[in-house]
């Protein structure tokens, strides 16, 4: 799936076993699409001693951190990488 | 897992265990013929030569040529190498440019991602729980802590390395600096100003009185 600048979108809050690159605190969360980056190997395999192939996709993702922080009162923000496999359209 | 090979697993003094893990992976990597030592010391002595006087001149180019500021944000890597700077291997990084409005601020909730290749081995502050856990939550209390006090209406973007990619902030530069050499410049740029956690140092007093008489 690929995402456009500006889309919304969730963090997939599945569970997951074993490594992998995404932070418990943005799963469930919803963010926008800041935008797109290169395609890397897939760290979730790589760690394993596997190739990593194929690549995937890291997007730029941009989050309200009202949203993230019960309490949060500034319109502050926080931006990560998140694999392609880890977005949902939201 | 088979435990033919002849070596012992004995901690060597009071090695800690954090210690000894790296140094049995390292043996048996070694043992495995995976890697060789020699490989294994010119990669540290590599790292430990990296300084953040590296980070600091693509900072000083960046403030006084708009278009390398703009390389830098998109390939640091690039960019460093027109310096004649040395990479090496390093990940992909990319500049973060602070302005009058935005703050950036980074840091590695799920390990410790750095741009070691920039700035050298990062501060122990930047490995610890604390900083990984309160940065992302809480970056103001956290910059106030770090002597950063910024307004209500600057927005603070917390850029937390999660994946493949590593950051550099560029500060912004500091007023009184107009007459200032690209070398002063860099000197003014700290190793915290490049993580986000401090501004650069103002400019010797009397090189600040002389550039602000002239306007700036």
């Amino acid at each position: 799936m690929t995402f456009e600048p500006g889309a919304r979108v969730r963090v997939s809050d599945r569970p997951h076993e074993g490594h992998h690159r995404t932070p418990g605190y943005l799963k469930g969360k919803t963010g926008v699409v800041e935008r797109g980056r290169a395609t890397f190997t897939n760290p979730e395999t790589r760690a394993y001693g596997e190739d990593g192939l194929p690549e995937r996709r890291v997007y730029l993702v941009g989050f309200e951190q009202r949203e993230l922080w019960p309490g949060y009162e500034l319109d502050d923000r926080l931006f990560a990488d998140v694999f392609e496999h880890w977005l949902e359209d939201a | 897992m088979s435990h033919d090979h002849d070596h012992d697993h004995e901690p060597v003094g009071n090695e800690p265990e954090a210690a000894m893990r790296p140094r049995a992976l390292e043996e048996l990597l070694v043992e495995k013929g995976v890697l060789d030592r020699e490989r294994i010391r010119a990669r540290i002595d590599w790292l430990v030569s990296r300084t953040p006087a590296n980070g600091a001149r693509l900072v000083a180019r960046a403030w006084v040529d708009p278009d390398f500021k703009h390389r830098l944000a998109e390939d640091a890597r690039a960019a460093a190498d027109e310096l004649g700077l040395d990479v090496g291997p390093s990940p992909v990084t990319l500049g973060l440019e602070n302005t009058e409005s935005v703050h950036h601020l980074v840091v590695c909730t799920l390990c410790s991602c750095y741009p070691k290749a920039l700035l050298g081995p990062p501060p122990e502050w930047y490995k610890s729980l604390p900083y990984r856990s309160r940065t992302v939550s809480d970056p103001r209390g956290v910059l106030r802590e770090f002597g950063v006090e910024l307004d209500d209406g600057v927005e603070v973007r917390v850029v937390d390395s999660t994946a493949e990619i590593r950051y550099l902030v560029i500060p912004r530069r500091p007023p009184g600096t107009e007459g200032l050499t690209e070398d002063e410049l860099a000197a003014l740029v700290t190793r915290d100003s490049m993580i986000g956690v401090a501004v650069p140092r103002a400019p010797e007093r009397e090189l600040a009185q002389s550039s602000t008489s002239g306007g700036g």
